[in-house]
């Protein structure tokens, strides 16, 4: 390992391959070349040693995604780091395993993150972490038999899955020796939990002294589905299945990034500023349900907030059924462009988005009335569910929640893609870190996005007409070159959503890994809300915003 | 009272009251209504017991709030202003299975939920009535080929109607929720369905090789449910 002092500066460049040589030293067993960043391979029984000194000495303290996958000669996971300070700072960590013994260290005690994403590479790929804490399955019930994403898996195999019976709270319950707890079951079929989300309570009078969040009652097999589609057209219609609450256009950016990135495919620029406009009307839309989500949650406002909050997503979803031809489930993002170009007349429909942003801009000051200015819910929200800048980056959180806690890290301006540089906006941060700030967060984003959407609406309304290209020339069957590996994220309504995608030479991925904001986000929620009120947890589960289908995948 | 004067007190609302008063006693005029002049002079009809209840119960049909995946924001837009699903009656979600007679099953179904659900479904009082929303719960959907997805509701419990659509449009969720209430309305019960998975007592099932494997983990009383992938359409 390097002798030299750590790096002060934590914008100097330390993701070439010669910094991390200094760096890792003898760690280093080997390099591969992915899209995205230098992939560097280390041995199983050092990457704790290896992972802290990138950490520490190279400045890489975000740990977004961990990829695992089975070859035909051996595991292999992959941790991809970044930083907060730099986002186009990128590393790819591999670590191999034996096929015979597929066992590895854990980096848990380096990044916390790594618990729930090594948990998963566990449960679907088999791979298991020497010193994991908790290396339990996280997304299959326990009873599973085999690894799904394994290579030899058989899927025609009977599976048993118990209901067991659910803890008496009334018996006798000791978390510790000294407290007198009790064990509450919230959940999977709640109306608090925003889905089915199961959180283990374990309650000392009204104090909240432990939550275990489970997951899984919405494991859909997302990667598996992606692996057995073509790149060209049959991945596109899931992505807007996995942050179902309108974010749909978002998501389809994070599989279109990545593999035009990999095929290395040109998007024309009128194309990209559709894009940026489709994608953030999507995030008003799902901003949105959470803001009227969590006045239901917190202020128990039913009638006006909630449903003020649906009627706006409504006008919303009528101008993306306009542009997109549905509702909800897009499937608008073609690689290299769009599937059609803005809905004729064009003036008609320039002329329905400029009403709606009218209104929305009374809307806002409205929410802000009923919402922030509301002595109720400052009440329930100022203080609550307090969550500290590094406690955020350790556990990987990213988005509104992040921002909340006054990181100041969005990838629309920190790893610029569509059109998003050449248009004004800001980057909304708080520092406080409760409830109350997330919120704020998430009310500024209304505007911010509200005001690119204008902009783009200008800026198409000049388009000259000649030159309105939707879609780059992409080959009919798309095969990116063998053992192309790219991790590439984009800003989506919750946070860093990033697609792992392997090649294998094929028109089909061999490896595609969803890195899903909501996932990292959930596993926060112990460190927010323990010591607090019960009521208060379902406040902080508001406010950090999780969609369930994003989460299980 | 000068409430009266607004009244038209002719015609055979006069025969109404006048009846009313011989059997009621003097009752307010709050109680007159548009109705009770349409029935002339008899305050009574005749039915069948059970057309009345079947009309009472489809008129007035109490959903579960339950909510699963992609396709519950379309159900829970179809509750909100823009279509507002109260219009039919069916607009008051419970929170409680004990209080719902009309489980909507919004979304994929996965092995870990298959139980729950069933056990919701249980739970419900008779007689109960199911919506199957969206093309997961008919077959799986988009995920049909997934490891963990159950291939359609109705492997677990009966579906009385199946709206089609991934999601299907609000529109297209109140027409099923209509044809529902029409055929609760003309007493026709849900179709029998075959129903592979069950919850069973673990040491109920046949020692095969699966039970074996986990004989050592589960106990002898826990309710299980066993998918059998195989034999899934
Ligand atoms: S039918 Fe479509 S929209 Fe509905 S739950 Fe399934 S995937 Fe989601």
């Amino acid at each position: 390992m390097s002798l030299e002092a750590p790096h002060e500066d934590p914008l100097a460049r330390t993701d070439d391959r010669e910094s991390l040589e200094s760096i890792l030293g003898d760690h280093a067993i080997g390099w591969e070349e992915h899209v995205n960043a230098q992939g560097v391979v280390i041995r199983p029984d050092e990457v704790q040693s290896s992972l802290r000194a990138l950490r520490d000495e190279g400045g890489f303290d975000h740990l977004s995604s961990v990829t695992a996958q089975e070859y035909a000669d051996r595991y292999e996971s992959i941790y991809h780091l970044s930083k907060y300070d730099d986002r186009t700072q990128e590393v790819s960590v591999v670590v191999p395993t034996a096929k015979e013994e597929p066992v590895s260290q854990s980096a848990d005690a380096v990044y916390r993150t790594a618990d729930w994403h090594e948990r998963e590479a566990y449960d679907l790929v088999g791979i298991e972490y020497e010193d994991h804490p908790d290396l339990r399955r996280i997304l299959l019930p326990e009873t599973w038999q085999g690894h799904p994403l394994g290579l030899d898996y058989d899927q025609d195999k009977p599976q048993l899955v118990s209901l067991s019976e659910h803890a008496n709270p009334i018996a006798e319950h000791h978390h510790d020796e000294e407290g007198e707890t009790m064990f509450l079951n919230i959940g999977p079929h709640h109306p608090a939990t925003h889905g089915v989300l199961h959180l283990k309570t374990v309650l000392d009078g009204e104090t909240v002294v432990d939550v275990d969040p489970d997951i899984g009652y919405l494991h859909r097999c997302e990667e598996q589905m992606c692996q057995q589609g073509t790149y060209r057209h049959q991945i596109m219609p899931y992505p807007d299945r996995w942050d179902y609450v309108s974010a749909g256009l978002l998501n389809e950016w994070s599989y279109a990034r990545a593999i035009e990135d990999m095929a290395d495919i040109e998007v024309p620029e009128y194309a990209q500023v559709v894009r940026t406009m489709g994608a953030e009307l999507c995030r008003i839309a799902a901003h949105l349900i959470s803001i009227g989500a969590f006045a239901l949650d917190v202020v128990g406002d039913f009638t006006v907030t909630f449903q003020y909050a649906w009627q706006d997503r409504e006008d919303v979803l009528n101008i993306l059924e306009d542009l997109t031809g549905q509702r909800m489930m897009f499937n608008y993002f073609r690689l290299g462009g769009v599937v059609w170009d803005l809905p004729e007349p064009r003036e008609d429909f320039f002329e329905s988005i400029r009403t709606f942003l009218d209104s929305f801009e009374g809307s806002v000051d409205e929410y802000h009335d009923l919402l922030t200015n509301n002595e109720i819910f400052q009440r329930r929200c100022i203080g609550t569910g307090h969550l500290d800048a590094e406690t955020a980056k350790s556990y990987g959180c990213t988005g509104p929640v992040a921002r909340g806690s006054g990181i100041d890290y969005d990838l629309r301006r920190d790893d610029p893609y569509g059109y998003y540089e050449e248009l004004d906006w800001d980057v909304a941060v708080q520092d406080e870190g409760d409830n109350y700030a997330r919120m704020l967060v998430r009310m500024q984003e209304l505007e911010e996005s509200a005001k690119i959407v204008d902009q783009c609406v200008d800026i198409l309304e000049d388009w000259d007409e000649d030159d309105r290209e939707i879609q780059s020339n992409v080959p009919r069957t798309l095969k990116p070159d063998a053992d192309a590996e790219v991790y590439r994220a984009v800003e989506g309504a919750k946070g860093e959503l990033g697609i792992y995608i392997r090649s294998d030479g094929s028109d089909k991925p061999a490896r595609f890994k969803i890195r899903s904001p909501c996932f990292s986000n959930l596993q926060v929620l112990g460190e927010a809300a323990n010591g607090e009120y019960v009521a208060d947890l379902i406040a902080t589960l508001g406010s950090i915003d999780v969609i369930l289908g994003e989460v299980d995948r | 009272m000068s409430s009266h004067d607004t009244y038209d007190t002719t015609g055979p609302r006069d025969v109404a009251s006048k009846t009313q008063q011989a059997r009621m006693g003097d009752v307010d005029d709050r109680f007159n209504s548009r109705l009770r002049e349409l029935f002339g002079s008899t305050p009574f009809i005749l039915t069948k017991f059970d057309a009345f209840l079947n009309w009472a119960r489809s008129a007035s049909m109490f959903v579960l709030q339950f909510g699963i995946a992609c396709c519950s924001i379309e159900m829970m837009g179809t509750y909100m202003p823009g279509h507002d699903l109260d219009r039919f009656g069916t607009g008051v979600p419970r929170a409680s299975p004990r209080q719902a007679d009309l489980l909507i099953v919004p979304g994929t179904i996965v092995s870990k939920f298959g139980p729950r659900m069933k056990r919701l479904y249980d739970q419900m009082p008779e007689p109960k009535f199911v919506v199957g929303m969206g093309s997961c719960t008919i077959s799986g959907g988009p995920f049909q080929e997934g490891y963990n997805v159950v291939k359609g509701a109705e492997e677990i419990i009966p579906v009385d109607i199946h709206v089609p659509g991934c999601p299907p449009r609000p529109e297209a969720l109140i027409y099923g929720i209509r044809k529902l209430q029409d055929r609760v309305q003309h007493g026709e019960s849900a179709p029998v369905t075959v129903k592979p998975y069950e919850l069973e007592e673990f040491g109920d099932l046949d020692r095969d090789e699966v039970v074996r494997e986990l004989a050592n983990d589960i106990d002898e009383e826990t309710l299980v449910m066993r998918y059998n992938w195989g034999d899934s359409p």
